[in-house]
């Protein structure tokens, strides 16, 4: 027997003249995405202040890198993003090796492309995944999970870590791709558009995820650039900026792929925007698989893969970036220009920049990580602030932050 | 416009500013005081044919262990990008230690701000009239900054507020151990639901 309803309750109403208060929301919010606090003060449901607070994870990377050899650094730059390790790494990589000047074989830099696509994916899917369940629908979180369980196993079959990988080396890649990889890769992008599909026909006309999704956070054009956001973020307000389109790095000048626009500017374009990419980083990684060439997979110039003892250069799965290599690597000085420089990729968040300042002595005089998600988040008073407290929620997952990558 | 072009036109307008240009790697980076730079950086996000549009970054450097001539203490870099046109340029601007503090360019940039703190923060250079100087990423009580030079990897001390974040933790552990043993989750709520019957 179903309970009749006996009487309706009046919920009271924010009138903007109602008592205000202030309530601390994280760091250990399950909707914050990491350990992200945010000082709320409000009226009624209304947000009227809004200020979020990092640094809980800070470790220093800066300085740590200034006392470290430029191979060794590569570490630091898995625990940025850790969904996306993989291009970071990459992006690392390419920062040294335009300083050093290292030019990489082709096929290093097909893979570096594919991997660097695949972990768009995933940082996509987990993105999705948690956007979607912030919002309330929960299936569309294990159906991402369950491909993204693929590229993390083929991560693993590649370079033996699913999480912290370090596969991409200054000038070139640690391991040749294996024909299995290649095989089950090609099987998953085949597949992957109608998985897609899935995904979209789950929220894409869903009644309550329009609801919670179109008309909020809505930036113009120019509010998004003047407050910094770069990506998806950017994109979907409407602004055609893509480092693989302005500054082609790797392969991506070789592949054909659209960056996906919308002029909407509020969380759905962004929605949009994103599974766009989707599909795209699918075609990138298509056309790289056909194009792959053969060769070798790390530069001759490669400062820190030198190993003597092997009689010649070996790359192998237990070689790690330190020993041999690096002594040699600190003793050659002609390796080191004096000079700075700044280069950026496009990581799944936004724009990850790396500023080195070389002063010849084979460790960085300083460098700098521009993260994207950092400034991301310095965007989400713009974005919250007269709107209601249950799209702050919202609004936080359409930034996809990473606070590893934000607190450095 | 290629990069050097800028910095060129850069030079011709704020010839009284600009102390030099290098060029690396096809990048170039012009050093300037650190008196008109909001000047500077709003003549090139608004001049029609340089339209920096993009912040891309914004960093503060320690020049104590680095030679070179023009260059004072202390550095801000600003990184910018154009998108329509497709041309950067760095600025770099020259801070002296004993006044370390150079004007905000947040009114050009909101989303400057954060950088701005950031390089507050960790290189120890305020930004005069910025709207929120404070720390962001360490506590807003530590002490020293830790990019700078002479600070030590290892930092100079622990984190004044780690003892009572200690004791916190063992006060919060007395609560677990009411008779001496610690208990599972499954036998506290046992317990709690007894004392609710």
């Amino acid at each position: 027997m179903t309970r009749p309803i006996t009487k309706t309750v009046n919920v009271p109403v924010a009138d903007g003249d109602g008592e205000r208060y202030t309530l601390k929301m994280g760091p250990q919010h399950p909707a914050t995405h990491g350990v992200l606090r945010v000082d709320l003060e409000l009226d009624g449901e209304t947000i009227i202040k809004c200020s979020p607070h990092v640094g809980y994870l800070h470790r220093g990377f800066d300085k740590i890198a200034e006392n470290r050899t430029y191979a060794q650094s590569l570490i630091l730059t898995d625990r940025l993003d850790y969904i996306a390790a993989m291009a970071n790494n990459v992006g690392y990589c390419v920062a040294v090796e335009k300083l050093l000047g290292i030019s990489v074989p082709l096929r290093a830099k097909y893979i570096r492309t594919i991997v660097c696509e695949m972990s768009r994916i995933a940082s996509h899917l987990l993105w999705l995944a948690t956007h979607a369940l912030d919002i309330g629908a929960m299936t569309v979180f294990l159906y991402c999970f369950r491909e993204r369980e693929v590229l993390l196993d083929l991560f693993e079959e590649l370079c033996g870590a699913r999480l912290t990988f370090s596969y991409p080396r200054i000038g070139g890649v640690r391991q040749d791709v294996t024909k299995n990889f290649v095989d089950v890769l090609q099987r998953f992008v085949a597949d992957f558009p109608m998985h897609i599909e899935e995904y979209e026909t789950l929220i894409d006309t869903n009644r309550i995820w329009l609801k919670r999704t179109v008309g909020i956070g809505v930036l113009s054009a120019s509010e998004a650039l003047e407050l910094g956001l770069t990506g998806a973020c950017l994109r979907g307000s409407g602004v055609d900026y893509d480092i693989r389109k302005h500054r082609p790095y790797d392969a991506y000048d070789l592949v054909d792929f659209e960056v996906p626009i919308s002029d909407d500017g509020d969380i759905y374009a962004r929605y949009r925007c994103r599974m766009e990419e989707l599909h795209q980083s699918g075609r990138i990684i298509q056309q790289c698989i056909d194009q792959l060439p053969p060769g070798s997979i790390i530069s001759e110039d490669a400062p820190d893969l030198v190993m003597p003892l092997h009689g010649q250069r070996k790359v192998e799965a237990g070689s790690s970036s330190y020993g041999t290599g690096l002594i040699r690597l600190l003793e050659e000085k002609e390796h080191f220009p004096v000079g700075d420089i700044y280069v950026s990729t496009e990581v799944p968040k936004g724009e990850l920049g790396f500023y080195f300042i070389s002063d010849g002595s084979g460790r960085p005089y300083r460098m700098h990580m521009r993260s994207p998600s950092f400034i991301h988040i310095s965007a989400l008073p713009a974005l919250a602030e007269g709107s209601m407290i249950a799209d702050l929620i919202a609004n936080i997952g359409t930034l996809d932050v990473v606070l590893g990558e934000c607190d450095r | 416009m290629e990069s050097m072009e800028i910095a060129e036109k850069l030079q011709d307008h704020f010839s009284e500013e600009v102390l030099d240009i290098c060029d690396f790697h096809g990048q170039v980076g012009v050093v300037v005081k650190r008196e008109r730079i909001v000047d500077i950086l709003r003549w090139l996000r608004d001049s029609p044919e340089i339209k920096m549009d993009h912040f891309m970054d914004l960093c503060g450097v320690d020049n104590k262990k680095r030679q070179g001539k023009n260059l004072l203490r202390l550095e801000v870099v600003y990184n910018l990008y154009s998108i329509p046109l497709r041309h950067s340029i760095r600025i770099r601007a020259q801070v002296p230690e004993n006044d370390a503090s150079i004007d905000t360019s947040t009114d050009l940039w909101c989303g400057a701000s954060w950088h701005e703190r950031e390089c507050y923060d960790l290189m120890g250079i305020s930004f005069n009239d910025h709207p929120n100087m404070r720390r962001v990423l360490l506590p807003d009580d530590w002490s020293g900054h830790p990019l700078r030079k002479e600070y030590p990897l290892k930092g100079r001390e622990e984190w004044s507020g780690l003892e009572k974040l200690k004791h916190k933790v063992v006060k919060l552990q007395e609560f677990g151990l009411s008779d001496g043993t610690l208990r599972t989750k499954a036998e506290r709520s046992q317990t709690k639901g007894n004392e609710k019957s």
